[in-house]
């Protein structure tokens, strides 16, 4: 829920993701996968399991993570742009 | 009730009084009952301001997630009503209760269609929107449109028919439902009031919440607050069904016991082996439990919420895991089967309650089932698998005491008839 506005995040777009796995093997310290193969946050104390914290040392290793998605399920979110919308159903 | 000076004169001295507020123009209210009741909102009057009121109101989302109206309110552009240079903004009023058990949005939209109308047209006026929608299943729809048509000041809002479905009135899927006639949702970096149908703005608001909205514009936050209590006040729409006489639709303060509003619908607390709370995403409450409060801040501690104020009644009779476990298999059927983690989790999270519902004596499984819930949650695009997940770590919480009876064989409720 809290998104920290100074960091990267990289947004998974789970409509698209089909767990071919690449990003968690370019990002093995951030992603893992489950059972079926899709991608699993490994540190989520910070950002979400949709926009999965990045940081500066990893943003080279998050940007070919998106470039080479063969879904292009992947985007990296710039510091301090707004968040996902909180509420799913109206409220 | 209210103790408002404005209340004493002009049209406003049709304030309703206690908690009979969005039915006080009774049922099917035509167009001149309505005004008779409430008297005539001025839409040309309301502008920004009602923001600061629904803020002063306190009134929070009536559709599931609770989240306060003059937040969403706020998170709109601030516009001046020229401004040729921004796209336009959106209002979209939401009518697709998706859950099955609830009746209150299509019980309002026939019996008190003109106060949604008027909740949009005070919406859109306070944002400046240009462009107004009314999203609903088809019954609802065919009251909305005769109400449409009894009136001048409404003929701009456009009707877009919602399918039946569970996440048909998830606020992403509201939107692709428009734009694209899919009803369902879409990944999303930006909130809807940020870039919502074809990008413009867009301010997605349940019909309920409207037609408190519709209230506050008339009355003010003061008057709102006359009912319920300073942590959840106003009023909200209830659905009650299950071992109750007949599944109805009442209008409760927020400082109202659950145990009471069953015992109003006549249900006898002996004759109950729990409630379900919020809907098929809620929680379980026990009948030892049903002395809260319904509402959000009481609830919190329970790990539940109003939601969409549904309250189902499971009778002593019927086990609850068997009918967790049959829910949570129709969740996983409503799946959109886009994410994966939900199109491959839920039904897996059904099968596991379903093994333990129909007895099947692996102590391994309870376990199995909460791992693979809690993975679920926030890996999707919407909501859906966090719902899920929390229904089934609330049927594993109340229903504790029945999955240990069913691994030593046995089921403690008595499944008759």
């Amino acid at each position: 829920m809290a998104i920290t506005p100074n960091r990267y995040r990289l947004h998974i777009d789970w409509t698209k993701c089909d767990g071919r796995g690449l990003c968690t093997e370019l990002l093995p310290d951030l992603l893992g996968r489950d059972k079926w193969g899709y991608p699993v946050a490994l540190m989520e104390e910070r950002g979400s399991r949709s926009d999965v914290f990045v940081p500066s040392s990893r943003l080279e290793a998050a940007t070919d993570a998106v470039n080479l998605c063969p879904l292009i399920a992947l985007a990296l979110i710039a510091p301090a742009t707004s968040g996902r919308d909180a509420p799913a159903r109206d409220g | 009730m209210t103790q408002l000076a404005e209340t004493l004169t002009g049209p406003r001295m049709n304030a309703p009084a206690g908690a009979n507020r969005l039915f006080a123009a009774g049922a099917r209210a035509s167009y001149r009952s309505h005004v008779s009741t409430y008297g005539s909102l001025n839409v040309a009057e309301i502008g920004p301001d009602l923001i600061n009121q629904l803020d002063r109101s306190g009134l929070t989302g009536r559709g599931g997630a609770g989240f306060a109206v003059a937040r969403k309110f706020g998170a709109m552009p601030q516009r001046r009503r020229s401004s040729l240079w921004q796209s336009s903004a959106v209002v979209i009023a939401n009518g697709a209760e998706g859950e099955p058990r609830s009746l209150k949005d299509e019980t309002l939209m026939r019996d008190s269609p003109h106060l949604v109308i008027d909740g949009l047209l005070a919406a859109a006026a306070a944002v400046h929107a240009t462009t107004m929608y009314l999203y609903t299943t088809g019954t609802s729809l065919e009251s909305v449109a005769s109400a449409i048509a009894e009136r001048r000041d409404a003929s701009a809002i456009r009707l877009v028919e919602a399918p039946e479905t569970f996440i048909s009135g998830e606020a992403s899927a509201v939107v692709n439902a428009i734009q694209t006639g899919a009803a369902v949702p879409t990944d999303r970096v930006a909130r809807l009031t940020a870039s919502g149908l074809k990008q413009r703005p867009t301010l997605v608001h349940n019909v309920e919440t409207l037609a408190h909205v519709a209230l506050i514009a008339r009355y003010g936050s003061e008057w709102f607050r006359s009912a319920g209590t300073d942590r959840d006040p106003g009023t909200r729409l209830v659905t009650v069904s299950g071992a109750v006489a007949r599944d109805r639709v009442l209008e409760v303060p927020g400082d109202v016991r659950i145990i009471d509003i069953l015992t109003f619908c006549g249900a006898t607390e002996s004759t109950i082996a729990g409630v379900l709370v919020g809907g098929f995403h809620g929680a379980w409450l026990k009948r030892e439990q049903l002395g809260v409060n319904l509402s959000n801040a009481a609830l919190a501690p329970y790990g539940a919420q109003p939601g969409a104020g549904i309250l189902y009644v499971l009778g002593v009779n019927r086990c609850g895991l068997q009918f967790s476990a049959e829910i949570v298999r129709y969740l996983a059927r409503e799946s959109a089967r886009q994410c994966g983690p939900c199109m491959f989790g839920l039904p897996e999270m059904a099968t596991l309650l379903e093994r333990i519902a129909s007895g099947d004596r692996d102590p391994r499984l309870a376990q199995e089932l909460a791992t693979l819930s809690e993975s679920v949650i926030g890996r999707g695009s919407c909501h859906h698998p966090n719902g899920t997940s929390r229904l089934v770590m609330s049927t594993l919480s109340a229903f504790a005491e029945d999955a240990k009876a069913h691994l030593r064989g046995q089921c403690l409720r008595v499944e008759t008839r």
